[in-house]
């Protein structure tokens, strides 16, 4: 076991990627001889070569249109979208090809291509750096959507990501990249599937679904509710691992579902919708949702008010409890 | 409009010691989120916005300070918004990023590379079908003529004849990204000419030769009413942000720009020509100043947005039948 951040350990991840196959290939603004933003690439050119860490101008659109051609013959590219915000250029790509390219060839052209985009908020940006576009991509058919909550898991699941034939929309909460974690750099990646849900911590009264940045301030919810909550990390957005998630609701009888991005449509309310399919009489309450608001993300002065944290967690507990 | 040298220099002053004051206010936490200085490209700003008219418009990029002080906004009113307080220039609610201020015709700075282009060509559609005759000044910088939305943008101001004046800031770095590792064509005239766009380089560290270079677009784009594509050479001082550790550029490199001071230059001339002494650039100092500490005291006395006002403004429900 080693500690690292999980900024280290995507790049761990993404170098024995890079080491097993050769055709991985890494695109994106200043990745390169300058490791990225937030140095996820740090070194990985230096060690691999400009012809496999790619500097590309700002030109998104184009980059992840070239992965589609580069994917299309054989290549398994992954992209490094700077930040959340600056990925809507490149959206026809990715709903228009990317998405869509292995059902219009009916399965004849796979897209082994993944997208990383640092998400979320906490950091003190503003709108563009602070987005949680998971949603959208959740919502396009044809996308797998993962999202690591600590370095373990980032660094297996980034792996996962490269080594899978279809799209993986990858986010990376952005204001975990410093949180250390024990990490096992000899765990193989391939013993486990990455789509599950994990529970992180069991419990009987409540159950609190949550993923990415909101991981761990749910556990720390956990930790100082007055009754037993379980947490699940659900880290597969796409496809959504339902399973995991209404068997913990058939003992408690009671689901928050936790995300930062806004309430309308996004996770919260398709986790909502399942369960109720799935387990209707097992609920002794109305699944609650803590999200953050439906307004564009706000100035950084607001966004401690904007963002659920341990207070809105346990008030969501409380009250999914008293209805 | 034409200012004479010793206010072009004063403008100058007015942006780099209002600059200078937000990194510290940055470093000291009271500012917050991104900050792009503009610090060492000031004669851009100064040059171009000298020779608009308060009836033409201006469209800028995040780094965008100057451009907003040399249009004539308040200074308080830009200090207040770096804070994100009510009484900055966009309610505290575009930070430094997104300045904004529709009646001096300032439409904004942009935190997407290359997002402010297309509305300036649309700003120019709607003077145009209103019989106005105004130029839409449009800022960006270098690394935006990689993305497709300058193509776009300057391909529609072309074929529609549409009086767009681009103002390329080439400071030869887009980040970390030299200009040679972002453009198949590196003299960016030239690119633009494919347009069919008059297109020229200029010296964008010399505010005379700034003001000039703009004096003759701006005329080209009023007279012709069509675009004008005039590229300014100059260089930022500072990292790209206040987070870049400005890995990619030597030192010996940025000596050398900052040997060419848009500041020292036109301050070196102002002594030169016998137009003002020491004392008298002094006095202009002190006086910037003590703007400077008005606007930061005037940010620092204001209020934050309410956090029951959060959903205000998220729709205008209006309805026009
Ligand atoms: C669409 C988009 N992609 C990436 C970014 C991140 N980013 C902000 S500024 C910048 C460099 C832009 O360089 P240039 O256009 O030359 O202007 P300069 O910053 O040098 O003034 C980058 C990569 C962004 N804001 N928007």
């Amino acid at each position: 076991m080693t500690t690292m951040t999980m900024a280290k350990a995507l790049n761990a991840g993404l170098r024995r990627a890079m080491e097993r196959e050769r055709r991985v290939v890494l695109f994106g603004e200043d990745i390169g001889r300058l490791g990225g933003v937030f140095r996820v690439t740090d070194g990985l050119q230096k060690d691999f070569g400009e012809h496999r860490v790619i500097d590309a101008p700002l030109a998104e659109s184009g980059i992840v249109g070239t992965s589609v051609g580069m994917a299309m013959r054989g290549f398994r590219p992954v992209v490094e979208i700077q930040f959340d915000g600056f990925v809507y250029p490149a959206f026809d790509q990715i709903v228009s090809q990317v998405a869509k390219t292995l059902r219009r060839t009916d399965g004849a052209v796979r897209m082994p291509l993944v997208i990383r985009i640092p998400y979320g908020g906490g950091i003190g940006a503003v709108e563009h750096h602070s987005e949680s576009p998971e949603a959208y991509f959740v919502h396009t058919a044809g996308l797998r959507v993962l999202t690591p909550s600590d370095p373990q898991a980032a660094y297996l699941t980034i792996q996962q990501a490269i080594a899978s034939d279809d799209p993986v929309i990858y986010l990376e909460p952005k204001r975990r990249y410093w949180d250390k974690g024990e990490v096992d750099l000899d765990a193989d990646p391939f013993a486990l599937s990455p789509w599950h849900a994990r529970v992180l911590r069991p419990g009987d009264d409540v159950t609190v679904a949550c993923y990415g940045p909101m991981v761990r301030t749910c556990l720390e919810a956990a930790e100082a509710a007055d009754c037993s909550v379980e947490v699940i990390d659900l880290q597969s957005l796409s496809p959504l691992d339902i399973d995991v998630v209404a068997a913990s609701v058939r003992r408690t009888g009671h689901l928050v579902v936790v995300h930062e991005a806004s309430s309308t449509a996004g996770l919260g309310a398709e986790v909502a919708a399942r369960v109720s399919e799935e387990c209707f009489y097992s609920l002794e309450a109305p699944v609650l949702r803590v999200t953050g608001y439906d307004v564009p993300y706000p100035a950084s002065r607001l966004e401690e008010h904007f963002l659920p944290d341990l207070d809105r967690v346990l008030d969501g507990v409380d009250r999914v409890r008293a209805f | 409009m034409m200012a004479d040298l010793p206010s072009l220099y004063r403008q100058m002053l007015r942006i780099r010691r209002f600059e200078e004051r937000c990194a510290e206010l940055y470093s000291g936490e009271r500012i917050r989120g991104f900050v792009h200085l503009y610090i060492g490209e000031e004669a851009v700003a100064v040059g171009v916005i000298d020779r608009l008219t308060p009836d033409d418009a201006i469209v800028a990029t995040y780094r965008e300070h100057g451009h907003a002080l040399a249009r004539g906004i308040a200074m308080d009113a830009v200090m207040s918004e770096m804070y994100g307080r009510t009484q900055g220039v966009s309610h505290g609610r575009g930070g430094s990023m997104h300045l904004f201020h529709a009646p001096s015709r300032f439409y904004g700075g942009n935190a997407i590379v290359a997002g402010g282009l297309p509305l300036a060509v649309g700003l120019a559609l709607a003077d145009r079908m209103q019989d106005r005759e105004r130029v839409t000044a449009c800022f960006f910088g270098e690394g935006a003529m990689a993305e497709g939305e300058f193509h776009e943008s300057i391909n529609l101001a072309a074929l529609w004849r549409l009086p767009v004046l681009f103002v390329c800031e080439n400071n030869l770095y887009a980040m970390g990204t030299a200009l040679a590792r972002s453009e198949s064509e590196t003299n960016l005239a030239v690119k633009a000419a494919a347009y069919e766009v008059p297109s020229w380089s200029c010296d964008g560290m010399d505010v005379e030769a700034m003001s000039h270079a703009a004096e003759r677009a701006v005329a080209l784009v009023r007279d012709s009413g069509g675009p004008v594509f005039l590229e300014a050479r100059t260089f930022r001082f500072r990292a790209h942000s206040m987070y870049d550790p400005d890995r990619y550029r030597e030192r010996e490199e940025i000596e050398r720009w900052r040997e060419r001071d848009p500041i020292t230059i036109a301050s070196t001339r102002l002594i030169e020509r016998g137009l003002m002494d020491q004392e008298a650039l002094d006095a202009i100092d002190a006086d910037v100043t003590s703007e400077v500490d008005a606007a930061v005291a005037a940010a620092e006395a204001g209020t934050d947005e309410d956090v029951a006002d959060l959903e205000r403004h998220v729709t205008s429900g209006g309805v026009r039948p």
